[in-house]
């Protein structure tokens, strides 16, 4: 039978109530019980048929392992002592279905008792994990297990209310419309919130690296795990390609980069209807709102590519998901820090140094671009997102002064 | 530029396909290249695509505008002077609309057009007309959109006329035996929105238990069958009951748009919708945009001779549909004949962002 508390159907929590989740005390980051409870989850997940036939669980199921668990405690072996700050409610995105999991592992690493919103989509992934907690939990006895709830409900704004009220933690992914909602709800004054908002997205591609490539099976994954195996559609998926070399180099490695991938997606990529008639519509955008933009020739509509020959504070509003790229060419990366904004996350590379990237975006200092990464990173899940140490702002510390 | 007055007189449904093929090229050819000299947009697109108009011998090699590029943009090949009607798409409230932008020749060239198609169905005299829709559509100006443009067309074809349903929607029945009294054993030319007709009229006739003689009415009816699909109807459902509640047996739906209005596709006594001289459809593969066989469903790509004042003459909609034969209808008509399918499906979009999320 549906358990539910305050009329909020409950999917998992080994409480009674929210009051005696509110109650709880706080844990120690990494504490034992939450390192020892995801280990176990790891082993489960692993173990469990049904679960293997979702690669998005299996990586979540890899995350909670106790070898990468340890690595990323190193982080955090500091002098300051850092504990939870009592409840964390998560509204978890609605069309992301594994990541109410991982945002539920960022708060109880943080020792946080948590309340994760899941999408009122019925995912797969959703009911598979919660079975498994609920195993897990059960078969060890273990206590950590009040520290979860995970729950379900419609736009409700009085649920929200209540939760908001509640907690002393908001964690709200899901985008800048949601946020607003959300934001309808108070919280408390000494309650903080994390709002993960609508970003964009690029690449940059260093053309002399490109034409040097080897293996373009393994690079061809890569950039497919970044774009086109959800669509193009997360915020971290590159919708621009910033090409640098100079021109008859990028112009060969376009050539080849474009080839090759495109040979990759064929067998793996079916395109709707709708998605032809979006990434058509948007191309045309662009040729009308740019002044130069070329719509580079395609063969088939998989992957439309549009050339623009100046940069714009724009950019961000020519993304259409299901393989629209914007291309710009240049020889460094200076013109690119003109134009970012708060609204640019991730900027992945193929090619050139990333720490060395890194340093020019801070020491440019941009409003935006959260996380330097390789291709084929975009999407992987890190205890730093969006320019927050969620570990960090999930806790507190106790100072102590010991003189 | 192309001879309207002398094209216009083309009988609708009497080119084979080589004629045709040869006439539509002619024309969308000339009016590509105007509507590059005369519309900024229009030619930046062109541009974007490296196209040189020199090179193109056919009409399927032209570009399409996807038909929501009228929504965002105001797309027209004359100056602000010169417009002398706007239309617009009937989106529900919220939704923005489309702007077709007219001047005097394209408007009247729209009315000559749509008179020589429909005339081949319900013949060139003018017939009492039933319209069964509102009387407070034209009235209303917030109501006043495809719909009231659609029954202003073809009221055309009227020599006089009564509106079915009163302000509030309700079946005016003493008007229509009045009406039907008047015009006793003359064809009766009828006209409406499909969902309209289906839920204010078949239904109201249904619970009323008023039975006109429409046997020797001819109906025309568009607008599509979406949301008659959630109810279930299917096109041969929706003919048969309209024949047990009135006895009408001339039922023919048609297919248009807003942004390429005159140039309607009629569907004939054999059920299937025929393209005209002056205009025509191709269907494309999502995955290419290539045009897929006879008989494979595709997205429906529109060309028509008319848009002159706007770039609309090549449009790629946001419909299915299938090409069924060409030149080869058992009803007799020459052209390419097909049917419509549906609105394409919103994707179910994987990933993080708003844009199709689910509302908190």
């Amino acid at each position: 039978m549906q358990r539910n508390f305050n009329g909020i159907d409950i999917l998992y929590a080994a409480a009674d109530s929210f009051e005696e989740v509110k109650a709880l005390p706080s844990k120690r980051i990494f504490c034992d019980e939450v390192c020892e409870f995801l280990n176990h989850l790891s082993a489960a997940i692993r173990k469990d048929k049904e679960a293997c036939q979702y690669p998005d669980i299996v990586t979540f199921g890899f995350f909670c392992r106790r070898a990468n668990i340890e690595q990323l405690k190193k982080r955090y072996n500091r002098e300051g002592i850092r504990i939870g700050r009592g409840l964390a409610y998560h509204i978890a995105p609605s069309n992301v279905p594994i990541n109410f999991a991982y945002t539920l592992v960022a708060g109880l690493l943080s020792g946080n008792a948590n309340v994760v919103r899941v999408s009122t989509k019925d995912f797969g992934q959703t009911f598979i994990l919660c079975r498994l907690i609920h195993a897990v939990i059960e078969e060890l006895k273990l206590d950590i297990g009040k520290y979860i709830v995970i729950c379900q409900y419609k736009r409700e704004k009085e649920k929200t209310d209540y939760l908001s009220s509640l907690c002393d933690l908001r964690v709200v992914w899901g985008g800048d419309n949601t946020i607003t909602e959300i934001r309808k709800s108070e919280i408390a004054s000494r309650c903080i919130e994390i709002a993960f908002a609508d970003r964009y997205s690029l690449a940059v591609f260093y053309a002399e690296d490109v034409l040097k490539i080897k293996d373009w099976e393994d690079i061809s994954r890569r950039f497919f795990n970044d774009t086109y195996l959800y669509d193009q559609n997360a915020c971290s998926s590159p919708r621009m390609i910033y090409w640098i070399g100079n021109k008859e180099t990028i112009a060969s490695a376009q050539e080849l980069f474009w080839k090759k991938f495109h040979q990759f997606l064929k067998e793996r990529y079916t395109i709707e209807p709708i998605i032809a008639v979006d990434k058509l519509t948007m191309g045309y955008r662009a040729a009308i709102d740019f002044e130069d933009a070329v719509f580079v020739e395609r063969e088939d509509n998989l992957i439309n590519r549009i050339k623009i020959g100046t940069l714009d504070k724009c950019v961000p509003l020519y993304a259409c998901p299901g393989g629209s790229f914007l291309e710009y060419e240049d020889s460094s990366l200076e013109r690119l820090f003109s134009i970012i904004n708060k609204k640019y996350q991730t900027l992945a590379y193929l090619g050139g140094d990333g720490r060395a990237i890194a340093l020019q975006v801070a020491n440019a200092g941009c409003a935006g671009i959260d996380r330097v990464v390789p291709v084929g990173k975009t999407a992987d899940f890190t205890l730093t997102w969006d320019g927050y140490d969620l570990v960090d702002i999930m806790s507190r510390e106790v100072f102590v002064d010991t003189q | 530029m192309i001879d309207y007055s002398k094209c216009l007189e083309y009988e609708p449904y009497a080119m084979d396909k080589n004629q045709k093929d040869k006439f539509l090229t002619e024309c969308l050819w000339i009016l590509t290249r105007y509507h590059y000299d005369h519309c900024k947009e229009y030619r930046k697109i062109l541009d974007s695509e490296n196209f040189d108009i020199n090179t193109v011998h056919d009409y399927h090699d032209l570009p399409f505008l996807p038909v929501r590029l009228f929504k965002e943009y105001d797309l027209k090949s004359i100056g602000e002077g010169e417009i002398q009607k706007t239309m617009t798409s009937s989106g529900t409230t919220g939704q923005s609309v489309s702007k077709i932008y007219l001047d005097k020749e394209n408007a009247s060239n729209q009315t000559k057009v749509l008179t020589r198609i429909v005339s081949d169905y319900i013949g060139k005299k003018r017939l009492p007309m039933l319209i069964l829709d509102t009387s407070a559509l034209l009235k209303n100006r917030s109501m006043f959109s495809a719909r009231g443009a659609g029954i202003l067309g073809f009221s055309i074809f009227a020599r006089d006329k009564l509106y079915a349903l009163d302000e509030d929607m309700q079946l005016d029945i003493n008007g229509m035996k009045t009406f039907l009294e008047k015009h006793k054993g003359e064809e009766i030319f009828l006209f409406g929105f499909t969902f309209m007709i289906w839920q204010h009229f078949y239904k109201e006739l249904l619970r009323t238990g008023y039975r006109p003689d429409l046997s020797k009415g001819i109906l025309i009816h568009g607008g599509g069958w979406k949301k008659l699909i959630s109810e279930a109807v299917s096109p041969q459902e929706f003919k048969e009951s309209m024949r047990q509640v009135c006895g009408i047996r001339s039922i023919h739906d048609y297919y248009g748009m807003v942004e390429q209005t005159g140039t309607i596709y009629m569907e004939c006594e054999c059920g299937h919708l025929h393209t005209s001289v002056f205009s025509d459809v191709i269907i494309r593969r999502p995955y290419d945009f290539l045009e897929a066989d006879v008989g494979e469903e595709g997205l429906v790509e529109t060309v028509s001779i008319l848009p002159k004042s706007y770039p609309g003459h090549v449009l790629l909609t946001e419909d299915c549909g299938t090409v069924l034969g060409v030149d080869d209808c058992p009803c007799g008509r020459k052209g390419k004949y097909f049917k419509i399918s549906g609105r394409i499906k919103n994707a179910e979009i994987r990933g993080c962002s708003d844009t199709y999320a689910e509302k908190f």
